[in-house]
């Protein structure tokens, strides 16, 4: 047995680290990720950054224009609308809301979408047919419509645009879980888990949800993008919180009709909503391409 | 017909595995396609059977018959697989499973994906332990170390804590090794479990395999298409081509007496270190055209098939 006692060793490589090193390699994960962190600290830490109450109004102080115009008032950085409110607070606090819907809707929506893809696509048979013929059906439906009919019946208000949101787009995650479920479920690595007498269950949540994982993550920033712009959607036409609370969606609705005189209250909270939605974006291509090497491995 | 008659002969204990004139094929659209045609082999107890045979020759799929994790469309259209004289052909998931890992166990032919690459070496070792054993998740954990340490991993501390793809092909196949006996299941198929790795590596996992199965006692059904490994390492072999049993018995006898023609070209394309100086000759064609023939024949009906078959 000499040749057994010969132990192979030799260095481990750490792929961990360079999976760490890939990510920070990548300029949209980096740019996508840091503008997104700006808005969540902006979001968090809002009551302690805005300067006033978002909802106070004083009508002497209409239609302050930002600072960098010369009609300008120190302390209204942003300026003031046409109630006299102050245009960064109502910001500050409408990133609250506004990533809190993206993160409480693309939780939800991943949740059943996950669940049920990673059912059909592990099961198939009738399983299988069902839920795919599910999603067809549903994604059949106009999304933005079938929005505003849930929250018109199930009454305004955040846990209403939330559900709406998850309701029309599980069906994203469904989709693309299934086929990477159905994928994995032809490795090796599953046959070797039946081989030692794992049950079918074990081997769907504890062998291959984690190699479903860094999927989601990337679908998860997505949808979050996605949320963000059908919950502007819902509260510019006034579907979502009542509309003296700073959303940006109701801030872009209200300065839409005082475009003339302020085009600032219009042009700010657009500005936030491009801006969130295009880190998103580009955070979740980037962690694409990053987490690619890893999950085809 | 020139097949020669095939008895396989029971060991003197009873086997531990029987396969009985097993036929499988196929399921096509318009017509089954025969894969193995009338197989029967017999492993006794500690056992280490080889199955030799080229591509396609069907010795993968017997090993997954046994294992029952044959594709859904290979349909065993005859005989039986008798697992400690239980006929376990067509055995229910539930009671499949239980069988799986304790009764019978696998090492699969490609280490680089036959770990769960999201999961830590400690915890899919661990996973089976807990599994069959009832073991809690300290006692797993010790398990696994000295399961390690068994098949030689140096640092096996550090290795439980690692993913599968910061291991080396050759330490991953230990790995398996070790998954393979750590419930002590009487009868492991290894399949082509050195073929994946570099040549190096493969005379020490080679030696491994051989070295745990001394120490535990189980049977191995050792597929392979390299006779050579097969006479360093089998009792007994069985040679198949085009899902036929050509010949079976002692591999000593076999090796140095080959009675079937096919399995005298199979020793004449090894390499033999005892005869550094011979030319390798390749099978030769017209006698795989001639059991291509034979085989098809024998698909066409009893009629026209040789007497071992009847």
């Amino acid at each position: 047995m000499a040749e057994a006692a010969a132990v192979p060793g030799g260095p481990l490589p750490h792929a961990r680290e360079s999976a760490v090193r890939r990510l920070l390699g990548n300029p949209r994960v980096v740019l996508g990720g840091a503008v997104l962190l700006f808005f969540a600290l902006a979001a968090v830490f809002a009551p302690l950054l805005a300067p006033h109450d978002p909802v106070e109004q004083d009508l002497m102080l209409q239609y302050i224009p930002p600072a960098w115009s010369d009609r300008a008032e120190p302390g209204y950085l942003f300026g003031t609308d046409n109630l006299g409110r102050d245009i960064l607070s109502r910001l500050l606090y409408g990133a609250q809301i506004a990533l809190f819907v993206a993160v409480a809707a693309a939780a939800a929506a991943g949740l059943l979408g996950t669940v049920l893809g990673l059912l059909a696509g592990y099961l198939g048979g009738w399983v299988d047919a069902v839920i795919s013929r599910l999603v067809e059906v549903w994604m059949a439906f106009p999304a933005v419509l079938l929005s505003i009919v849930l929250v018109a019946v199930m009454g305004t208000g955040l846990h209403s645009v939330i559900i709406a949101i998850a309701v029309i787009d599980w069906t994203r995650f469904c989709r693309v879980v299934r086929a990477e479920t159905m994928a994995q479920k032809q490795q090796d690595y599953v046959a070797s888990a039946v081989t030692v007498g794992l049950g079918r269950m074990h081997i769907l949540w504890r062998e291959i949800l984690p190699n479903v994982l860094p999927l989601l993550i990337v679908l998860f920033t997505l949808e979050m993008g996605i949320a963000v712009i059908v919950e502007a959607i819902l509260s510019y036409v006034n579907l979502s919180l009542a509309s003296d609370f700073p959303t940006w969606g109701t801030m872009i609705a209200d300065g839409r009709k005082y475009v003339n005189q302020a085009p600032w209250l219009m042009i700010l909270p657009i500005l936030c909503v491009i801006a969130l939605v295009l880190a998103l974006n580009a955070l979740g291509d980037g962690l694409k391409d990053a987490l690619d090497p890893v999950m085809r491995k | 017909m020139t097949a020669p008659q095939i008895t396989p002969g029971t060991p003197p204990d009873g086997p531990i595995l029987s396969v009985r004139n097993l036929h499988l094929a196929i399921a096509g659209r318009r017509r089954r396609t025969p894969i193995l045609r009338n197989v029967s082999l017999d492993i006794a107890p500690g056992e280490v059977h080889g199955l030799v045979g080229e591509s396609g020759a069907g010795k993968t799929m017997i090993g997954k018959v046994i294992l029952g994790i044959q594709p859904s469309r290979a349909v065993v259209t005859g005989g039986s697989v008798r697992f400690g004289g239980r006929d376990i052909t067509h055995l229910p998931e539930r009671e499949r499973r239980r069988l799986m890992g304790r009764g019978l166990g696998l090492i699969p032919q490609d280490p680089m994906t036959s770990l769960n690459p999201a999961g830590r070496i400690g915890g899919q070792i661990a996973d089976v332990l807990r599994l069959h054993l009832g073991m809690d998740r300290a006692a797993a954990r010790a398990r696994a170390l000295e399961l390690l340490n068994d098949v030689h991993i140096r640092e096996p501390e550090r290795v439980l804590r690692r993913y599968p793809h910061e291991l080396s092909g050759g330490m991953r196949q230990r790995v398996l090794i070790a998954i393979a006996f750590a419930c002590r299941p009487k009868l492991i198929v290894a399949d082509e479990p050195t073929t994946a790795l570099d040549v190096t590596v493969q005379r020490q996992v080679l030696a491994l395999i051989k070295e745990m199965q001394a120490q535990d006692g189980a049977s191995i059904l050792f597929v392979t298409h390299d006779l050579g490994v097969v006479a360093k390492t089998c009792d007994r072999v069985t040679v198949l081509h085009g899902g036929r049993v050509l010949e079976a018995g002692d591999t000593r006898a076999i090796v140095e007496a080959p009675q079937h023609d096919y399995t005298k070209a199979l020793m004449a394309a090894t390499p033999r270190h005892d005869r550094p100086g011979d030319l390798l000759q390749p099978v030769p064609e017209a006698l795989t055209a001639r059991l291509n023939e034979e085989a098809l024949a024998y698909d066409a009906g009893p009629d026209t098939t040789s007497a071992s078959h009847a």
